[in-house]
């Protein structure tokens, strides 16, 4: 039986993305099927997403490398990184300098026989290689722009450079998180904003995919990273917009649940995390750790005593769970109807039984690697699947049938753009020098 | 202007913060989002803080104020027969059907896919569940922090020696919901050409595997190379220039980078030419894994930080391209200049809580508008929907209401 057709096969799209926010968008719709179309440069190697061309030693001696197959970033480190593996999932790869003329000819064919332009690009990049929407629309009157740099096109910050972590810090994220006894500064890289803008930049695209089906028309979109952001942090805007008050970090605690907190556990760095939801709940964990009393106790009555008296209660907690296994710790508890999970590392994920039973994890064959799982798309639809995760392509890998079949280029003129450097599957400054040259 | 989603019609069972997030995405670009809220108080987000003026009232909840924007409310009570025949009559007519409800909820009340699809065989069905519908730990519990511990992110967040931390608040439910709606209108699309719904399985567990933060390439990473992603410190980065969080003369600011390239940012940044073609700072064997060197580099970074406020520092940092950002409180968001002058705070009027600053659209669509309209009152629509479109009498609606149906 043939296999039931995905939403979105037969739309292509041009993927002009970099770092994680863009990249991880473009993944969602190729998971839906839409054929995705890495733009790259063989004159400008695109190390934020696949990472360095040339490793040097030092980086690779007291532990690095970790980013690589065995620690080795082999002849061609940009095509093995752990991170490209994920970013570029699905994705074919063309190659073409778009800052010739003839690059942005090429580029703007592929534009007519494309029906969504992604770009997460700094603000002020596509508008310096004069491939703006006007540009993008007179090739293709029915294309959909899509431009998310990180704090939108317009407004005093628009050139700033953005990553999900400076990102989170002016949204406020950064300030409402870390441990209540330490200041901000122990708070750590965490990038929730670029996961989210991911989504949404996948959300925004099937929006104007449907609008452009019933219309006609294609549009242009623009999103600001930090404003996507800013609408996950409903608690903290409110408590300032309705009562111009400031929330403070929490740590690991929860006004509406007590108590709640992540215990050690035996083993090597193994935790639980735990939540009280209600009286109930807690009567019932009174009863499993052996200590009753507790739930007799008017300091631990009743929510708001509980979080107040969370201090104490927390060291009689940790003396339970310390010497039992975590993930035995979130059976029991569960098994008890109480909120518990193990906090689980990346060693265990790939053994959890939970993900096997779903058949979470794909086989995903790595040239010169072998096979590995990698985690397959976030979410199942019961009569067309969505599809299985390939691997990162090599640069240049689909030159052939983007410039042939997609845009209809001859032999002879494929290999005038491979003379040209527009085509080719090695970074122009990694090439051997041509002989006769002096040095 | 036109909305992207005229004309679709949405069912919301949803409750909460992940599912209400999915479909006030729908509701704000134009969907005609129903939502069906329980007679006894209705959705548990109207209970949950913060309120206007410290009131815990059902509609002065600020989260649910967002949460809902857009929306039309009922009451419905889906464990009665009227509930369910009424539910059947919405869905019929509808695209969408978005429910977050424990997996055993809608099959034990009878109303699981093939019901809905024998009524209507176009209904997408965007089922969101802790653990998916199906293995082990389906019927487990889970709030924001297990959310987050179960996904492998957790572990590697916070102090190597402390335990492991959760993210702010309950950022995880609305990424959650944001991957709901992408998921939701990508079956939608499928179904317009191919006539047929389906049934969509979200498992928080795995949107928090597959796809928080940078967890998915650290797993690659760890199978390369058994190099597990740790909890560490700022003084844990590997090579001499700046990378996370730092005070300053006023408040905190971040930082990132750490690539040689960009060596000469940085010394522009901190005002120090003279250090750019320095091989003290620039030979590898020193800009990696030399902590002395990168103590005599720190003491000059912090000179200048102590010179400059957050802000002041994020401004010069970003001006000579080096990555960074000053640590805001939500005082410092409500007066950030770039937000301000992007209009992103917009005014909406509530009958109740009156009119109050919500953050504004999460993207700007130009042929098509964003809606900025309130979250309803409990049971607003209850006459609008059942009167004027499924054809009950006020005689009826007295009754439902006697009888706990609405």
């Amino acid at each position: 039986m043939a296999s039931p057709r995905l939403p979105l096969e037969g739309i292509r799209i041009v993927d002009l993305t970099i770092v994680w926010a863009g990249p991880s968008g473009t993944v969602f719709l190729g998971d839906l099927g839409a054929e995705l179309v890495r733009v790259e440069s063989l004159q400008h190697p695109d190390v934020n997403t696949r990472g360095q061309t040339r490793i040097p030693k030092a980086a690779l001696e007291g532990g690095g490398g970790g980013q690589f197959p065995k620690r080795d970033p082999g002849d061609r480190p940009w095509e093995r990184s752990a991170s490209f593996q994920y970013s570029g999932r699905n994705k074919i790869s063309m190659t073409v300098d778009l800052e010739r003329e003839s690059g942005k000819e090429i580029f703007l064919r592929l534009v007519q026989k494309s029906d969504v332009v992604f770009s997460n690009y700094a603000a002020g990049t596509l508008e310096k290689l004069g491939l703006t929407y006007p540009v993008l629309r007179e090739a293709n009157p029915k294309i959909i722009m899509v431009y998310f740099p990180g704090f939108g096109l317009s407004g005093p910050y628009k050139y700033f450079k953005g990553f999900g972590t400076n990102m989170e810090a002016l949204a406020g994220l950064t300030a409402l998180r870390g441990y209540t006894d330490m200041d901000v500064t122990v708070n750590g890289s965490v990038f929730q904003a670029d996961a989210a803008a991911g989504a949404m930049g996948a959300f925004l695209t099937l929006l104007a995919l449907h609008h452009r089906n019933r219309t006609g028309k294609g549009q242009f979109i623009e999103m600001s990273q930090a404003e996507t952001t800013l609408h996950h942090l409903s608690q903290a805007w409110f408590q300032y917009a309705m009562n111009q008050r400031l929330l403070d970090p929490m740590g690991n605690r929860d006004g509406a649940a007590a108590p709640q907190g992540v215990y050690r556990c035996s083993g090597d760095d193994n935790w639980v995390a735990i939540t009280i939801e209600d009286d109930k709940m807690w009567a019932t964990f009174c009863d499993v750790i052996g200590r009753p009393e507790l739930s007799h106790d008017p300091r631990y009555a009743d929510i708001v005593n509980r979080y107040k008296h969370q201090d104490d209660l927390d060291p009689i907690i940790a003396a339970w769970t310390q010497d039992k296994r975590h993930y035995d710790l979130m059976h029991l508890l569960q098994g008890r109807g109480i909120t518990a999970s193990a906090v689980i590392s990346h060693r265990e994920i790939f053994d959890d039984p939970h993900l096997q039973a779903r058949g979470f994890f794909k086989q995903v064959e790595l040239p010169g690697v072998g096979l590995f799982p990698h985690a397959g798309p976030v979410y199942k639809m019961s009569k067309t699947p969505l599809k299985e995760p390939h691997r990162a392509p090599l640069l240049g890998e689909h030159n052939e049938y983007v410039y042939k079949t997609v845009l209809g280029y001859s032999e002879e003129e494929y290999q005038q753009f491979v003379r040209d450097q527009h085509i080719g599957d090695t970074y122009i400054d990694l090439l051997p020098k041509p002989q006769g040259v002096s040095p | 202007m036109p909305f992207a989603l005229d004309g679709v019609k949405v069912v919301d069972l949803s409750h909460h913060i992940a599912g209400p997030y999915c479909t006030k995405l729908l509701a704000d670009y134009g969907a005609q989002v129903i939502k069906i809220e329980r007679p006894d108080g209705g959705d548990p987000a109207r209970r949950m803080g913060p309120f206007l003026k410290d009131d815990p009232h059902p509609e002065k909840s600020g989260p649910f104020l967002h949460l809902n924007t857009n929306k039309k409310s009922i009451t419905l009570n889906l464990k009665t027969e009227l509930g369910k025949k009424i539910l059947l009559d919405l869905v019929e007519d509808a695209d969408i059907l978005v429910e977050n409800f424990h997996p055993r909820v809608m099959p034990s009340l009878g109303l699981d896919y093939p019901v809905f699809e024998a009524r209507n065989r176009r209904i997408i069905m965007t089922s969101i569940s802790n653990f998916g519908h199906t293995g082990p730990y389906r019927d487990y519990k889970m709030s924001e922090i297990e959310a987050y511990a179960m996904g492998g992110v957790m572990h590697a967040t916070g102090m190597p020696e402390r335990e492991p931390i959760k993210l702010a608040l309950t950022v995880e439910q609305f990424f959650v919901g944001n991957v709901a709606a992408a998921a939701s209108m990508g079956a939608f699309i499928g179904a317009l050409t191919s006539g047929e719904g389906q049934q969509l399985d979200l498992s928080i567990m795995e949107m928090q595997v597959g796809h928080q933060d940078r967890g998915i390439a650290n797993l690659i990473t760890y199978q390369y190379s058994g190099q597990p992603t740790f909890r560490r410190s700022r003084e844990l980065f590997r090579t001499i220039m700046p990378n996370g969080v730092y005070p300053t003369a006023e408040g905190y600011a971040q930082f990132s980078g750490g690539q040689l390239a960009w060596w000469p940012r940085f010394c522009r940044m901190i005002d120090r030419l003279d250090l750019i073609d320095d091989p003290h700072f620039t030979t590898p064997e020193n800009f990696y894994n030399n902590p002395e060197v990168r103590a005599e580099v720190e003491a000059f970074f912090y000179e200048w930080l102590f010179q400059n406020t957050k802000q002041e520092a994020m401004e010069k940092a970003q001006a000579e391209g080096y990555l960074a950002g000053a640590i805001n409180t939500m005082e410092d968001v409500f007066n950030d200049p770039h937000l301000a002058a992007r209009n992103f705070f917009v005014k909406i009027d509530h009958p109740v809580s009156g009119t109050l600053k919500y953050p504004g659209p999460p993207f700007i669509m130009s042929e098509t508008s964003w809606k900025p309209g309130r979250a309803p009152l409990l049971g607003e629509h209850n006459r609008e929907v059942y009167c004027a479109r499924l054809g009950f009498s006020s005689e009826d609606l007295v009754r439902m209401r006697e009888q706990g149906v609405i």
